[in-house]
């Protein structure tokens, strides 16, 4: 019997020839991350340990990302304990500036996590780098804390589930909407401890930006990893970047999985995932009366610089409904740094968006855009959990970047069409 | 280990924004936390629980994010094990390496009411409902897992590790 990249990952970071799902394994990890929220716990776990350095400096990283630029006195205390402990360890650290933004944006473009490696992150959403060709996934500060002393971590071997993708895609139907789809099919514990493998022509034709907005919510169904084949594409993107040699596995012809999914996707249309599960998908049409009060574009799913564009496609030339605030945020300093070039950024202010800060805004209801009682708002992030964006009266309904913008421009949830903006028109 | 205490009772895909919302994260002082536990379905609930009290939820408890502010605040609100059907899988590492111990039985959640007094046993695994005397036996953990939870979680394992340079018993 063969074995799936997850495996074959694991079984070579454990020292092993090869390993079986549901075993449990000791595995060196390649990087560890952590985020301004779980940093600041995770530092505190580090101490108890009584160990004086991290296991390799250029190996960990913080990024501050939730509260940044803090929004009051308490966030700015967390987010120095975290700044000043990463200085005296030396390990990396970014907050905003030229290099920052969020976690699992930054993390990619610098080139810090690659294919072949087994990556933590004390942040769900970790699952992200999967896009790589890694086996990256979420864990709590404790293990944070302890992978950061020790360089090792327990794990149990997850089993693998396989999605294939394949047909036509259907105008305005994007990464956001296939995986929103997915979710909707198999629910939000869908993939509960598996590994999701995303594979198929559709999958193969999509840019890297696309893969992450994939790969970002498998948690989303509950999964602990969600991978994809190294391609050219990845090549071409990880080889300018690596700070590292790496290592690309594939899956084997006979690897097995847990559960084997074919998805014929020429039927799908742009997605909604309505309160309160990711997995309350519709298509945008059966929504397209609800009023709302805010958009945000941005967050680890799509704040990356396809995002924008998409955004700015649909919004040159066009008013942001003046009921609607209208939040955009570029994931990061050099995805801000190429909208600014592009002459995006000009776009969204053009039409009465506030472009915000490269930090993770509005997405989980910190600061800059939370929602208050009842308020409604079509976002491009990932969760739509009660409360997740403010008040717990609060709606969240998440949506493709293009989506997004229509429904900005009409103050209702819109489909991109209602523009009329051909979908061709758009080059990516 | 015992735990003996009343049950509260959720539904499925209890996730980590409503036990602990995002807003409250820029502190991890436990008290704080605890004063807003379970805030998504129920304001009151932080003054109503009991020290020794149990949860007992659904399917897919503790989704989303991989705060481990979550199993803190639960257990900073005095809830000293729970019971669900089954856990999204962060929340299940992070409620065992803090030391707050999780058991997955659907049927035993089946049989809970709220108010319901419990009685667990956490080697063996079983859950005894005072109210019905039926007795329900979860899935147990493996040894590494137990022997984590008997260490009071993963920082004390490690630290024992470390002073002994001993490779892991996983
Ligand atoms: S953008 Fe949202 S989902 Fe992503 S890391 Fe930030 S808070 Fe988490």
């Amino acid at each position: 019997m063969g074995m799936t990249m997850a495996e074959k990952i694991i079984a070579a970071h454990a020292g092993l020839d090869r390993v079986e799902p549901g075993e449990l394994v000791e595995v060196q990890v390649d990087f560890v991350m952590a985020n301004d929220i779980t940093a600041a716990l995770a530092i505190q776990e580090f101490a108890k340990l009584e160990v004086e350095e991290v296991f390799d400096r250029e190996r960990v990283a913080f990024v501050a990302d939730h509260f940044v630029p803090p929004p009051n006195i308490k966030a700015a205390e967390q987010c120095m304990a975290v700044r000043n402990w990463a200085r005296r360890k030396g390990i990396l650290y970014f907050e905003g500036g030229r290099d920052g933004g969020i976690e699992h944006i930054v993390l990619p473009e610098q080139g810090l996590v690659l294919p072949g490696e087994i990556i933590i992150g004390a942040d769900s959403h970790t699952c992200t780098y999967g896009a790589l060709g890694a086996f990256s996934t979420g864990v709590g500060s404790t293990d944070a804390a302890v992978a950061m002393a020790t360089g090792r971590l327990w794990l149990k071997v997850p089993s693998t589930m396989r999605l294939y993708y394949h047909g036509t895609l259907r105008p305005w139907v994007t990464a956001k909407d296939l995986i929103l789809h997915t979710i909707g099919r198999i629910g939000v514990d869908g993939a509960l401890y598996m590994a999701m493998f995303f594979t198929g022509p559709i999958i193969q034709a999509l840019s890297m930006d696309g893969r992450f907005t994939i790969a970002n919510m498998a948690i989303e169904a509950g999964a602990k990893a969600g991978l994809m084949e190294v391609d050219e594409k990845t090549l071409d993107y990880v080889r300018p970047r690596a700070k590292r040699p790496f290592t690309v596995y594939k899956d084997d012809p006979d690897a097995r999985y847990e559960i084997d999914l074919d998805f014929d996707v020429s039927e799908w249309e742009p997605a909604i995932a309505v309160p309160h599960l990711p997995s309350n998908v519709r298509p945008v049409g059966e929504l397209a009366d609800l009023r709302i009060d805010q958009v945000f574009i941005g967050s680890c799913t799509n704040g990356r610089i396809e995002d924008l564009r998409l955004a700015a496609h649909i919004l040159r030339g066009q008013r942001v409904h003046p009921e609607v605030r209208c939040i955009i945020i570029p994931g990061s300093g050099p995805t801000y740094r190429q909208a600014l070039d592009e002459g995006l950024i000009d776009i969204f202010v053009e039409a009465g968006a506030v472009v915000g800060l490269p930090s993770c805004g509005p997405c989980m209801g910190g600061y800059s855009g939370v929602l208050g009682p009842g308020e409604r708002c079509v976002s491009t992030t990932n969760r739509n959990f009660v409360g997740r964006m403010g008040h717990p009266t609060s709606e969240v309904y998440l949506a493709n970047p293009a989506v997004a913008a229509a429904s900005a421009i009409l103050g209702r949830i819109a489909s991109p069409e209602e523009i009329q903006i051909r979908a061709e028109a758009f080059a990516g | 280990m015992r735990f003996r205490g009343r049950a509260w009772v959720f539904g499925d895909n209890i996730d980590t924004d409503v036990i602990i919302p995002g807003r409250y994260l820029n502190t991890t002082d436990p008290k704080e936390l605890a004063a807003h536990c379970m805030e998504g379905v129920d304001p009151e609930f932080p003054r109503k629980v009991q020290p020794g009290d149990i949860m007992v939820a659904g399917r897919n408890f503790g989704s989303g994010s991989s705060r481990e502010h979550a199993p803190i605040s639960l257990r900073a609100a005095g809830i000293s094990c729970v019971i669900a059907k089954s856990f999204a899988r962060i929340f299940f590492r992070n409620a065992i390496n803090i030391g707050l111990p999780v058991l997955e039985c659907a049927e035993a959640v089946e049989a809970i009411a709220p108010g319901d007094e419990l009685e667990v046993r956490l080697d063996t695994g079983e859950i005894h409902n005072c109210r019905t005397g039926q007795t329900f036996r979860a899935k147990p953990y493996p040894r590494f897992m137990l022997e984590l939870i008997q260490a009071g979680g993963l920082i004390p394992y490690t630290r024992a590790r470390l002073a002994k340079s001993q490779p892991s018993t996983v």
